[in-house]
């Protein structure tokens, strides 16, 4: 099952991450993971929040483009080796990964990661036979 | 009329029998103002010139330009030349910076007008039996009377709605039967997404015919406009300015290959904006236009700020008469990029049909080591490109290669955030200059 990302485009100019931040946090809503890359003129800051319908509205309302995509979180263990055996079996499967990004579980001993693949099924079926551990989106937007 | 022509006399005569007719009306003209109009007389002088010393065409580059401030250092009446008691009407533009400028017109100038636009609107396709509606304001602009007159004149149904009330505008549209409508591209393309919101069938419409004026129109804007209308609507675009009399100066046949000029009315000329030197026939530069039978206010070599060129060749619809090609921007706008010439509508239309981006944008010019760099930047609007970089470089992409053509010159496109670039509720200044700038 996959769980929902916030994608926004973010020109590269000071105040930008602080305001587009705020706006969230006026809509009420909380950031539970996040991750920006950019080129030189303009990134795309993409998002994990505990209520991404209501983020998107703000962020639309606000003036922003933005989008919500399927993504995949899966929990793995933090402890060396723990991605190495999620990476494997997605290479295994000839599954290509477009971006990722992880984080630690507020779970001692767990760390979670959020991968976009081009075909969520197939990748969330490899991985569960794989024996990765899929988090539901209750469990993530409730974290 | 004939073939679809107004005045086939006028229209289709041998070039060098027009010039001739040119070069007459040309030194009547000069005699005339030397004699009635102070300011010419001045400027005349200063010059060397009178009627006798212009031998040829070409000798017209010896009299003096006019430009749109003389005409406001002169406000209200100071280049008029008849008493008043000769004067039938006044017009004046918006004059949106200083004074406006006002013109005048005597009962000969009316009707040379009137005759002007019937030869426009008949080339675009009306006749006496159009149902035209005016959706230009009328009022001390020249627009809507000017094309009331000719339409009149041509024996076509005016019906003068002037601007605004778009619901009404619509049901006389149904109501009528309106086959024509005289109106700015702009106001035709919000007409024609108004009636789609109603909840008549576009069907219940019979326009064919759109005579778009009173600002520029890009071929991509026209394709935009008779698509939303359908059912085979043809837009024209038409040409002239207060200062001419308005409307009637040139106009685009059914072959809109140009915009045929009435040149035994126009003697125009094509100049280089910075060095005021007369260009050869065919090339690219500020139009001139020398009104060879306007009376009350005559004008003689007036800079129209308007950048075209000129084909003389005959058309395929039968008229002699010189074509001007759609203007390519103002002189004000134009922008010198390493030797070539930029202008911003140059820009606007090579990002017409690009959905992924805000109809908004601004071109930044910078010098870096001695040489010029031209900055596009528009407004992301698409959502759905935010899923990978790549989607946003290939729209980058495309959109300067498109400018890239259009131009000839390098540039780099910039994406920026929606509702980031400054909105004009006026004239737009879209042009960012830095090269004087230190950055």
């Amino acid at each position: 099952m996959s769980i929902k990302q916030l994608s926004i485009f973010v020109e590269n100019k000071a105040g930008r991450l602080a305001e587009i931040t705020s706006a969230i946090a006026a809509a009420g809503v909380d950031i539970h993971a996040l991750s920006i890359a950019d080129t030189t003129n303009f990134g795309i800051l993409r998002l994990i929040v505990n209520q991404p319908d209501k983020a998107e509205q703000a962020l639309k309302a606000a003036g922003l483009t933005v989008s919500l995509t399927d993504v995949i979180a899966i929990e793995i263990e933090d402890k060396p080796g723990g991605f190495a055996k999620a990476a494997r079996v997605m290479s295994d499967a000839s599954l290509d990964i477009e971006y990722m990004y992880a984080f630690i579980s507020q779970d001692s001993g767990r760390a979670w990661v959020i991968l976009r693949v081009q075909d969520n099924e197939k990748a969330l079926e490899a991985l569960r036979t794989g024996g990765i551990e899929i988090i539901s989106e209750d469990k993530i937007y409730s974290m | 009329m004939t073939n679809g022509i107004w005045n086939p006399e006028i229209e289709c005569m041998e070039r060098a029998e027009l010039e001739q007719l040119q070069l007459e009306r040309l030194r009547a003209l000069v005699d005339y103002c030397d004699r009635n109009v102070e300011f010419y007389h001045k400027r005349l002088q200063e010059a060397g010139v009178t009627a006798e010393k212009i031998k040829t065409l070409s000798d017209i580059q010896y009299i003096p330009y006019t430009t749109k401030a003389d005409l406001r250092d002169t406000y209200p009446f100071g280049m008029f030349s008849v008493p008043r008691k000769e004067l039938v009407r006044i017009h004046a533009s918006s004059g949106t910076t200083g004074n406006p400028t006002v013109v005048g017109y005597t009962r000969e100038d009316l009707s040379n007008w009137a005759e002007q636009v019937a030869r426009l609107v008949v080339a675009a396709g009306a006749s006496d039996e159009s149902m035209v509606q005016i959706c230009f304001g009328y009022g001390m602009f020249t627009g809507a009377l000017g094309l009331h007159y000719g339409l009149e004149k041509i024996g076509a149904t005016v019906v003068p709605t002037s601007a605004g009330n778009t619901e009404k505008q619509l049901k006389f549209m149904r109501d009528f039967g309106t086959d024509t409508i005289v109106a700015t591209p702009s106001y035709a393309l919000y007409l024609a997404e108004a009636a789609r919101e109603l909840e008549f069938p576009m069907d219940a419409y019979s326009l064919k015919l759109g005579l778009l004026g009173s600002e520029g129109c890009t071929p991509e804007m026209r394709e935009e406009i008779e698509q939303r209308w359908g059912n085979g609507f043809f837009a024209t675009d038409n040409y002239g300015m207060s200062e001419l009399n308005g409307p009637g100066m040139s106009g685009e046949c059914r072959e809109r290959n140009g915009l045929h000029i009435n040149e035994d009315h126009f003697l125009c000329e094509v100049i280089d904006s910075a060095s005021g030197d007369v260009l050869k026939k065919g090339a690219t530069g500020e139009l001139v236009v020398t009104a060879l039978t306007k009376r009350g206010i005559p004008m003689l070599r007036y800079r129209t700020k308007d950048i075209t060129r000129i084909d003389y060749e005959p058309c395929a619809c039968e008229r002699t008469t010189a074509r001007m090609h759609k203007i390519l921007g103002r002189s004000d706008d134009m922008l010198k990029i390493r030797g070539v010439n930029v202008f911003p509508s140059q820009v606007e239309s090579a990002l017409i049909g690009f959905h992924e981006i805000g109809p908004h944008y601004q071109l930044v010019v910078r010098r870096k080591n001695f040489a010029d760099h031209l900055e596009v930047r528009v407004e992301l609007i698409d959502g759905s490109l935010l899923n990978t970089y790549g989607a946003l470089e290939t729209l980058q992409k495309r959109i300067h290669d498109r400018i890239k053509t259009i131009l000839g010159i390098e540039i780099k496109v910039s994406l920026v955030e929606p509702k980031s670039l400054e909105r004009f509720t006026g004239k737009a200044q879209r042009v960012v200059d830095l090269r004087q700038a230190e950055e």
